[in-house]
């Protein structure tokens, strides 16, 4: 095996987290930064190439081959486990900027409560109200430790929206649920489409609190405390699934890797698929990894990060025999999100038109900002509707209940009719965590080297059932109020489905924690037994809260990178 | 190396519609007075006779009918011969280790086959469609409006009415002339938030016209 000149830092991922990082640790010290990537590098005009809905949103051209390598799955314990063959609940990006190229930009704080789930039921509902079978706890750190960390991160990205809560006074327009905010959003909301009016309307009159989806879909041109500068959102409805063709939307390839431009001691590497993480005597001592010519290659380093998305980072410690106190893989979760409501108009929606997280959203029902004394489920979620830009091959067809066929003259006549007049609502809510939603290694699959694929049991239970009932007949008042003339309602959770695309909120698996026996990192995102190792991402959530996950992954991030540099550089220990 | 196949189309037979060839232009065809006009485009998977049966039932699913055209004048056969002979018809998106064992439906499609491998199976059962009157083409595909093959070949269908024509379908634009979808356009930042409750329909571009240049796609990739 190749074995490489050592590097101060080696980074696992060249996603939103891996390149984060290594801008911090390339801007700020003089240590040298590996960034080992999978895929390949994207150029910006291959973006607008890609405004193609075949080749990008069907095929799904810029997401992990999963030809190569995929996870299997099984509802429970002793059900057996298949390979999911073909990408359904959820799409990891490949290549530099990993899924934060494809993603919608919906850039939520988490709400304070969230951050300490297990504290705060047991002292308002009692322990009794936890669902059985939980494996509820703690973050191990607290909303307002983590507040200025959000700032930067909403400043790095440019997030257009409106703030609700400055220095805990409530701002009417904004999202009044959230935690108080030190500063305003940089950049103002974006336009709000036809479909998100009607929404924002309906929900206002019904005395509820609608307010602007938090965006990285930039509203204006923006210039970050970096110096990039990006141009504003132009509307044209290809974000999810795609790359930005004018890098109006954040992405690592637009906001983060322009800074590591001309860094001497910073080098990315394409290609490299990494296959294990190396350890000895409580230090890890590097990674190795297969690089795109086909040769194993051990790249020695002083201190080791995986930020390779939430699966991976799991699979790359399980494979590596890294799992000290058996809880690796434990708080497996996914961001419950279903269409709470299909609702059919009269007038046309112009929907072709949109942006990722151009959209309203209501948070009267999230988290435990309402009294969920007289009901059958704990926590809750936003409902919203946003208009990313509908587009047909993935959306023709679709009529209300009284439409009977499914081809022929008549659908055909009334899909025609139906097309631009249908509306979603959606929620998003938050999912528990319980003992038997959890990964390990298959016994039986492999990747194309060799390596056992990760193995996901999951399952929904009856406070994520219950809770989308719940949701669903809200979203269904709100399509009526909002003037629709047929609405469907969601038929009801039931399993879980691994065909139908959720979302990539996929969470858990090397989870933070205030104490070394209940979690794999601390709240500094450190491995609690081996110090020089980071697990950075959304692995790192013991829950997975309503709002989409990655602004609270970059602020976790940033957090992380100033106590290296700060403290861990001189003085290399347990920083918690 | 496969026989060549062609897809002979009179123009009498499509009454005067576009078709697309595989130089990627739409080409109006007009039955002349008196005279047959015939085109002959060359198929990458199907036999003839399979692609004037996958057309037949193409055309029963999205119909040419007084809502408008249909999968005959868009081309949706060209597009799903495209499909099949290229990487996603010969399972290149998908995790084809074994073993193959059946699941529940929640775990997705675990069989062994290829959608070309599904296709030459499914069309074993309505071999010959295409000679049949309407209404027993219909019964015909009823009785397998249910079987994995079936939700295939609807799901290629509207595929095929509206990809951007690129890929075969939507010949002329015609899928998307239908629905008001303008295709890729860079900008609507000045009209997003007009236009509330009209429709604003702006003239389909396809991606190449959006270019001025054509982009290759994913079915002619290695």
């Amino acid at each position: 095996m190749k074995r490489l000149p050592e590097v101060d830092v080696v980074i696992v991922g060249g996603g939103w987290n891996g390149l984060l990082m290594a801008k911090e640790l390339a801007t700020r010290t003089s240590l040298s930064i590996l960034v080992l990537e999978r895929g390949g590098s994207h150029k910006p005009s291959e973006y607008v190439e890609g405004m193609d809905e075949l080749d990008y949103g069907i095929r799904l051209k810029m997401m992990q081959d999963i030809s190569e390598e995929t996870v299997t799955f099984r509802h429970g314990p002793r059900d057996r486990s298949l390979p999911v063959r073909q990408y359904g609940s959820f799409l990891p990006g490949s290549g530099v900027g990993g899924s934060g190229e494809h993603w919608s930009g919906i850039s939520y704080r988490y709400t304070p409560d969230a951050f300490e789930l297990h504290s705060r039921t047991v002292e308002k509902y009692g322990a009794n109200r936890l669902p059985e079978g939980h494996s509820i706890q703690d973050w191990g750190i607290s909303y307002s430790e983590l507040e200025p960390y959000y700032t930067r991160a909403e400043k790095m990205m440019g997030i257009s929206g409106k703030a609700g809560n400055l220095h805990g006074k409530p701002v009417q327009g904004g999202n009044v649920f959230e935690g108080p905010r030190s500063e305003e959003y940089p950049t103002p909301p974006m336009k709000v489409p036809y479909l998100a009016a009607l929404f924002r309307d309906a929900t206002e009159r019904l005395g509820y609190h609608p307010f602007p989806l938090p965006a990285a879909t930039t509203s204006r041109a923006y210039k970050n405390p970096d110096g990039v500068s990006r141009a504003g959102c132009s509307y044209c409805g290809y974000c999810e699934r795609f790359g930005c063709m004018i890098g109006a939307k954040a992405q690592p390839t637009n906001t983060v890797l322009p800074v590591l431009a001309h860094s001497r001691n910073f080098e990315l590497r394409t290609g490299c698929r990494v296959r294990r993480t190396l350890r000895d005597a409580g230090h890890a001592r590097g990674v190795t990894y297969v690089n795109a010519q086909g040769e194993e290659v051990v790249q020695p380093a002083g201190i080791v990060m995986l930020a390779s998305w939430t699966l991976n980072n799991t699979r790359l410690l399980l494979l590596s025999g890294i799992d000290d106190a058996g809880k690796v893989g434990r708080n497996l979760t996914h961001h419950i999100s279903i269409p709470a409501a299909m609702a059919f108009f009269e007038k046309p929606l112009n929907r072709f038109m949109g942006a990722g997280a151009a959209g309203i959203a209501i948070n009267d029902f999230d988290a435990d900002v309402f009294d969920h004394g007289k009901l059958d489920f704990i926590r809750g979620g936003s409902l919203y509707t946003v208009c990313y830009g509908f587009r047909p091959m993935a959306n023709f067809g679709v009529t209300p209940a009284s439409v009977k066929s499914t081809w022929g003259s008549e659908w055909k006549k009334a899909s025609l009719h139906y097309y631009d007049r249908t509306g979603r609502i959606s929620f998003y809510g938050e999912h528990l965590a319980y003992r038997d939603n959890y990964m390990d290694l298959d016994p039986t699959y492999k990747d194309r080297h060799g390596d056992p694929l990760l193995r996901l049991t999951l399952d929904w239970r009856d406070n994520e059932r219950r809770m989308a009932a719940f949701m669903s007949r809200k979203a269904e008042q709100i399509a009526k109020e909002m003037g629709a003339t047929e609405v469907t309602p969601f038929p009801g959770l039931k399993r879980y489905d691994a065909t139908r695309y959720q979302s990539t909120h996929i969470q858990g698996g090397a989870i933070m924690g205030a104490k070394e026996g209940n979690s794999v990192v601390n709240n500094y995102l450190q491995h609690w037994q081996t110090p020089n190792l980071f697990v950075l991402g959304a692995s790192a959530f013991p829950q997975n809260p309503s709002g989409n996950p990655t602004l609270t992954a970059l602020a976790l991030t940033y957090r992380t990178a100033d106590a290296i540099i700060d403290r861990f550089i001189r003085n290399p220990g347990p920083l918690a | 190396m496969r026989r060549r196949h062609f897809l002979t189309l009179s123009a009498t037979s499509l009454g005067g519609v576009l078709v697309y060839t595989l130089a990627r232009k739409p080409i109006r065809v007009h039955a002349q007075d008196g005279q047959q006009t015939t085109l002959k485009l060359p198929l990458r998977f199907f036999t003839e006779a399979q692609a004037l049966t996958v057309a037949a039932a193409a055309a029963q699913i999205f119909p040419s009918d007084d809502s408008g055209p249909g999968a005959n004048e868009a081309g949706v056969v060209i597009y799903i011969d495209r499909q099949l002979a290229g990487p996603y018809g010969q399972d290149r998106f998908r995790y084809t280790s074994p073993p193959f064992a059946p699941g529940v439906p929640e775990q997705g499609y675990q069989g062994s086959e290829s959608p070309a491998q599904l296709y030459r199976e499914g069309l074993k059962q309505i071999r010959g469609l295409h000679l049949l009157g309407p209404s027993e083409q219909q019964a015909t595909l009823t009785r397998i409006e249910h079987t994995p093959f079936f939700s295939l070949l609807r799901t290629h269908t509207i595929e095929g009415m509206f990809c951007d024509p690129m890929h075969g379908g939507n010949a002329g634009l015609i899928g998307w002339q239908l629905i008001g979808f303008p295709g890729p356009r860079m900008s609507y930042a000045g009209e997003i938030d007009k236009y509330y409750g009209r429709e604003f329909r702006p003239e389909p571009l396809s991606l190449a016209q959006v270019l001025g240049r054509n982009a290759k796609p994913g079915e002619d990739a290695k």
